[in-house]
């Protein structure tokens, strides 16, 4: 217990990790502040008035049209070719309809909690996914890099504990930062919504819904820290995970399309880690074969491939297991010279 | 006397594609007794870290005994190892933290009191300066501060390699008297350093390793009587009859070499021997002086790491033993 205290200790005293925090605390709220501008409460009067708005451009669009039918009149009258510069039977058939013109065009946006928080949980996790890459993996880099993590085997000579000792500091800090953060999160835009948008029909199943992402959202941060300290820890150096991060994206979003693209394989997104992230978070991405599509013979339905959360769950765990076993393998086996 | 360290047949092996197989450690032996200074010596490569690293569970051996305390290793490590303070090869800190953080993680890791801190940085000297972050300390104050850190446990053992690299000759001083007062109170001291000079003065008994082997060991005086080879000078009242005493010494079977105003004798037993041989025939000894060694040549002898004019000996290139003496 003294080490698991020490480490946390030693993770809050460390320059990145308070840094960051103060970056992402800032970034978030730089988020919320200026969202909360852009968002616009719709009161009885700013819809009457888009509503006045909408008829007054429906009575105008109407005029616009009887003089363009009366000019082409006109002109037909005096013998000129009207149909290239009027359309067939002077536009006669184009008459604007009172429902072309919506008066919600002429509102101002307004921030709907129940519809758009759910992006603004991935936005969130997004951002302390990268907060957790950099504080788990310059926690044990460093602590490599500088010997510190030998001089801690001179007091604990148990490998494995140590190294899960402090692996479990990590996730700790990065869980209480998450969930402060995302419960700041969540009451900012809870306010956006009540004072400059709407949280209309937010029942409590939508509360559940938001759970369930926020605990995805949990879920990501947490592996993406893990990841990041055991590919550190596996190559006794920050810069391992860094440079592992840059080579997995290089690799996936662009070696792995470049590939499937040329190869023409159907569905090649699906070997692609971001439609796995943006399944995790969209709980199912949609994948669509339009290759197969024969236009010449008429309208095509694509073949289609679902992929789900789950499937997100397992590419993501198995990828955090292989690099946490393989971490830790290595600090039961290799010589700390 | 109690055995606090105890090593025999140490082996580790290094396998690289590139290098081939490498013997870091072939066989070592080594045995420290309880509450001595006992100095660690060998050439660079030699195999003294290695052999602090794998006693400390660092590196893991390829075969060999170990035990601390009296217990073996690596099986109790866990246990004596709040017994044993160390630092291994240079100090290494992270950078941004201050001595007092340093050693107080520690401490809280060791569930060590608060005021043990105070208390080590008081013995080390930088009590004045413990706030500072450990980046804009000097190579010295570092050591100081490693040393620190393998006292905060008031340890049974201290293993200390090359603690007084990087300090001024003050700190050498302080670092010697500090190593006198812990031996005093007990504490068994293992000492790795190049410093011969200091090895001399403040250690009980030595270890010499050259390519992972021990070459020598014992209380420093039996090593460098062991290695003496009981040389003596002589000087007779009249320089003429040198030749007469060359003579006269060689037919009693000691080993002379004659100087200008002087005989140099090795293999003598007792120097008395040499006086009365000489005054048998006549010739009259002015000065009979036992030239004594230092460690620093009995060392240099031991690991064949002279160095010799007009070559650049490589790490490594060092003497190869077939168990050395003591051994």
């Amino acid at each position: 217990m003294s080490l698991f205290v020490t480490e946390l200790r030693r993770l809050a005293k460390r320059r990145v990790t308070r840094l960051l925090l103060v970056l992402l605390v800032l970034g978030l709220a730089g988020v919320a502040t200026a969202f909360s501008f852009s968002s616009h409460k719709l009161s009885k009067e700013v819809v009457a008035a888009a509503q006045v708005e909408a008829d007054h451009q429906y009575r105008q669009a109407v005029k616009d049209w009887e003089r363009t039918v009366a000019d082409c009149d006109a002109a037909k009258a005096r013998g000129e070719a009207t149909e290239e510069r009027f359309g067939p039977n002077c536009g006669r058939d184009w008459q604007p309809q009172p429902e072309m013109f919506d008066p919600k065009w002429n509102l101002p946006y307004q921030f709907d909690f129940r519809a758009e928080f759910p992006t603004f949980i991935a936005v969130f996790a997004g951002a302390v996914a990268l907060f957790a890459f950099i504080v788990g993996a310059s926690f044990v880099g460093a602590e490599w890099s500088t010997g510190g993590m030998m001089n801690l085997l001179l007091w604990r000579p148990k490998r494995l504990a140590v190294l899960g000792t402090k692996m479990a500091a990590l996730l700790t800090t990065v869980l209480g930062v998450t969930v402060v953060l995302g419960a700041f999160w969540t009451l900012a835009f809870w306010l956006i919504g009540r004072y400059r948008g709407t949280t209309v029909k937010v029942t409590a199943g939508v509360w559940r819904s938001i759970g369930l992402d926020g605990l995805r959202a949990v879920g990501i941060v947490l592996a993406i820290g893990a990841i990041a300290f055991a590919l550190a820890s596996l190559g006794r150096h920050t810069a391992m995970a860094l440079g592992a991060a840059v080579a997995v994206f290089a690799i996936s979003e662009i070696g792995i399309r470049i590939a499937v693209g040329v190869l023409s394989i159907p569905f090649g997104d699906r070997y692609v880690l971001s439609t796995y992230a943006q399944a995790w978070f969209m709980k199912q991405v949609k994948l669509f074969d339009y290759d197969a599509c024969q236009f010449a013979k008429g309208q095509c339905e694509p073949a289609e491939l679902l992929v789900t959360w789950q499937d997100s769950a397992l590419v993501f765990g198995l990828g955090a297991a292989v690099v946490l076993v393989a971490a830790f393998w290595a600090m039961r086996k290799r010589d700390i010279a | 006397m109690t055995a606090v360290l105890e090593i025999e047949g140490l082996r580790k092996t290094y396998r690289s594609r590139k290098r081939g197989v490498r013997h870091a450690l072939d066989g070592f032996d080594m045995r420290v007794e309880a509450g001595q200074v006992h100095g660690f010596l060998g050439p660079n490569g030699s195999g003294k870290t290695t052999t602090l690293r794998t006693l400390l569970g660092l590196i893991r051996p390829n075969g060999g005994r170990m035990a601390l305390l009296g217990q073996e290793l690596p099986r109790a490590l866990p246990a004596v190892a709040g017994q044993v303070g160390a630092i291994v090869e240079s100090p290494q800190f992270f950078p941004h933290f201050s001595a007092r953080d340093t050693l107080g993680l520690l401490a809280q890791a060791g569930e060590l009191p608060r005021q043990r801190v105070d208390e080590v940085l008081e013995l080390v000297g930088l009590r004045d300066r413990a706030g500072e972050r450990v980046k804009t300390y000097s190579l010295g104050m570092k050591q100081r501060l490693a040393v620190a850190s393998a006292l905060l446990k008031n340890p049974k053992l201290l293993i200390l390699d090359e603690p007084a690299n990087g300090l001024d000759p003050g700190g050498i001083r302080e670092m010697r008297s500090l190593m006198r007062d812990l031996a005093a109170a007990g504490m068994t001291v293992v000492l790795s350093s190049h410093i011969l000079g200091e090895i001399q003065l403040i250690c009980d008994s030595v270890t010499i390793i050259s390519l992972g082997r021990r070459v020598a060991y014992g209380p420093v005086d039996e090593v460098l009587a062991a290695h003496s080879q009981g040389a003596v000078r002589v000087r007779l009242e009249a320089v003429t009859d040198l030749p007469q005493a060359a003579d006269t010494l060689s037919r009693a079977g000691v080993r002379v070499t004659t100087e200008a105003d002087h005989l140099m004798l090795a293999g003598v037993d007792k120097p008395a021997t040499v006086s009365r041989l000489l005054a048998e025939r006549g010739l009259y000894v002015s000065e009979l002086t036992p030239v004594a060694v230092d460690l620093e040549s009995v060392f240099l002898e031991l690991t064949a790491t002279a160095p010799v004019p007009g070559q650049h000996r490589q790490v490594d290139q060092s003497t190869k033993v077939e168990g050395g003496w003591g051994a």
